[in-house]
């Protein structure tokens, strides 16, 4: 019942594919090149760039400096969000389009702006360029991606089993903590992934708000970008194509492990 | 304390870490530059308080500015057009495809957890002098010289849209998604053609996606620097990319207030129109 037209589509959809995903098998591949350039031709298999790599002190700094950063917005973020979220879906807030509305606001900025106004305004106080101003802003930008992925998990969270414990006496304290809690930590987790995952690939704000001489993985890329193609960035990119992608298929992989268990 | 009135007060003790955050952090910020932008940025480097047009009158007046913000929503305009002509048959492709829907949806998502700039640096190694196309063609005797084919605004242009298809798809995915298909049928069965039937049942129906989309890709398209910076010329700056000369290089941060706030306007009109029409619920779907 399908005709040339659907073909057609299924073409072009395999073509758009191969535009997405093309660029980044090349740097994928690249990185393995043996070629002393790290260009095209490839010359063969080699892991020399990975070792190069893993000896350059300027590019180990950015990793713990990203690692530390994405981990901390993450924490902050998803707790923020999570208190945010159950006060916005458990209860019945005056004014709620209008606070959800100033909690998506972050995204609804365009991030440069957000980027200028939080830079000079905290200069203004007198707080430069730093790490902790860095953190502030990933915060603030990862919090709506956060909470939209709490609120939505808590929606479908049944009133009920919460009634039911505290019927049966728990406080509201312990209802939390033993049952929406575990019932939301899908969500905590996917919420505090998204927020890392963010902080940790954000260019924009972080080359306004980093101080000299402190580099995250994305600007030390960029910076390196700038100064020739060093055939590093390809293996850097690789590493970081496995940690932000890895990452979240290995949560999803246990997610599911967990939920074959419990569901056996 | 009563109970009704504890229970009054326990949303707001949730909420106030949340919304503390967002007021300092950018709120409050949003003002501050609205004031500073009015200040003047001296010779000696030293900020004039006060109520100065002269930021004003540079960003509105200045041709520079103005010719860079007409090309930086002329490329904005013209990278979510082909998002939409790539993305929507994809999107339809998705929507209406048999069986293995989880796993080209996963596809779809994938390039959201690769690094941007890993994604945009990647064209260097496509397009540049020894990239993969040059190497190609001179392997292929087609040149003898590797083409320069980088830095320019199509390059710029191609980086954006690779940023940002998969926005387009996943909206346009999320309404077509929606449709019941039965109206579809219900079209066929009374005599449209596959595609009359998609023209006047499904189309208008995901039309709401697709805007969504839209407007995601433009004001992303429109708001970035780093596209500009890696993929393009000296020629090709857009305006965010006075934002960041203006902030970082020159520290005229009240000129930099200004071009901030206009590219905000700017924006924010686009967004406010969106509302207005289409409400933001289909564009948080899209996002969620």
């Amino acid at each position: 019942m399908r005709g040339w037209g659907w073909q057609a589509i299924r073409a072009w959809t395999l073509l758009v594919y191969a535009f997405m995903f093309l660029p980044i098998a090349v740097v994928v591949l690249l990185s393995f090149n043996a070629n002393q350039f790290g260009s095209f031709p490839m010359t063969g298999f080699s892991l020399q760039w990975f070792v190069e790599l893993s000896q350059n002190d300027a590019i180990l700094r950015a990793f713990r400096t990203s690692l530390l950063l994405g981990a901390l917005t993450a924490a902050i973020s998803t707790t923020l969000g999570v208190l945010a979220s159950l006060a916005l879906v458990r209860y019945r807030v005056p004014g709620e389009n209008i606070i959800s509305t100033m909690l998506i606001a972050p995204i609804l900025v365009p991030e440069v702006v957000l980027a200028v106004a939080l830079l000079l305004f905290l200069n203004f106080l007198s707080l430069p360029k730093s790490f902790p101003l860095l953190l502030m802003g990933h915060v603030i930008f990862t919090l709506p991606f956060v909470l939209l992925v709490v609120q939505a998990r808590l929606v479908s969270i049944r009133r009920d089993v919460e009634e039911a414990a505290m019927s049966l006496g728990a406080s509201p304290m312990q209802t939390f903590f033993q049952i929406t809690l575990p019932l939301l930590m899908p969500a905590v987790l996917a919420g505090a992934l998204f927020a890392f995952t963010i902080s940790f690939d954000d260019i924009t704000g972080t080359l306004f708000w980093k101080p000299g001489g402190v580099e995250t993985v994305p600007t030390q890329i960029f910076a390196m970008l700038r100064n020739s193609i060093s055939p590093e960035i390809n293996a850097l990119g690789t590493v970081m194509i496995l940690i932000t992608v890895g990452l979240p298929l290995l949560g999803l992989a246990i997610a599911r492990k967990i939920n074959q268990k419990s569901g056996a | 304390m009563s109970v009704e009135a504890r229970e009054r007060k326990q949303p707001w003790i949730l909420l106030t870490p949340a919304l503390t955050s967002v007021t300092l952090l950018l709120f409050v910020p949003l003002l501050f530059i609205v004031v500073y932008s009015f200040w003047l940025r001296t010779a000696t480097g030293a900020d004039d308080p006060g109520f100065h047009l002269d930021n004003w009158q540079k960003a509105l007046g200045d041709a520079f500015y103005r010719d860079i913000l007409l090309s930086t929503l002329r490329i904005a305009a013209i990278t979510t057009f082909f998002c939409a002509l790539m993305g929507y048959p994809a999107a339809y492709f998705i929507a209406r495809s048999k069986g293995n829907k989880a796993i080209l949806l996963l596809l779809l998502m994938l390039p959201f957890w690769i690094s941007y700039i890993i994604r945009t640096m990647s064209w260097i190694n496509i397009l540049g002098v020894s990239g993969a196309l040059n190497s190609a063609l001179m392997a292929l005797g087609v040149i003898t010289e590797p083409i320069q084919m980088l830095y320019n605004e199509a390059t710029v242009i191609l980086g954006l849209i690779h940023y940002l298809l998969p926005f387009m798809v996943l909206n346009v995915f999320v309404s077509l998604d929606g449709i019941d298909t039965n109206l579809e049928d219900a079209a066929n069965s009374l005599g449209a053609t596959r595609w009359q039937s998609f023209l006047n049942v499904t189309l208008p129906l995901s039309l709401p996606g697709l805007a969504a989309g839209g407007l995601l890709c433009f004001v992303l398209g429109a708001g970035t620097y780093i596209t500009p910076l890696v993929l393009g010329g000296p020629r090709d700056a857009m305006f965010a990319n006075l934002v960041f000369e203006a902030i970082i290089t020159q520290l005229n941060w009240p000129l930099g207030s200004a071009l901030s706030l206009m590219l905000l306007a700017v924006l924010g009109v686009l967004v406010m129109i969106y509302n207005r029409y289409l409400g933001m619920t289909q564009l948080m779907k899209g996002l969620g």
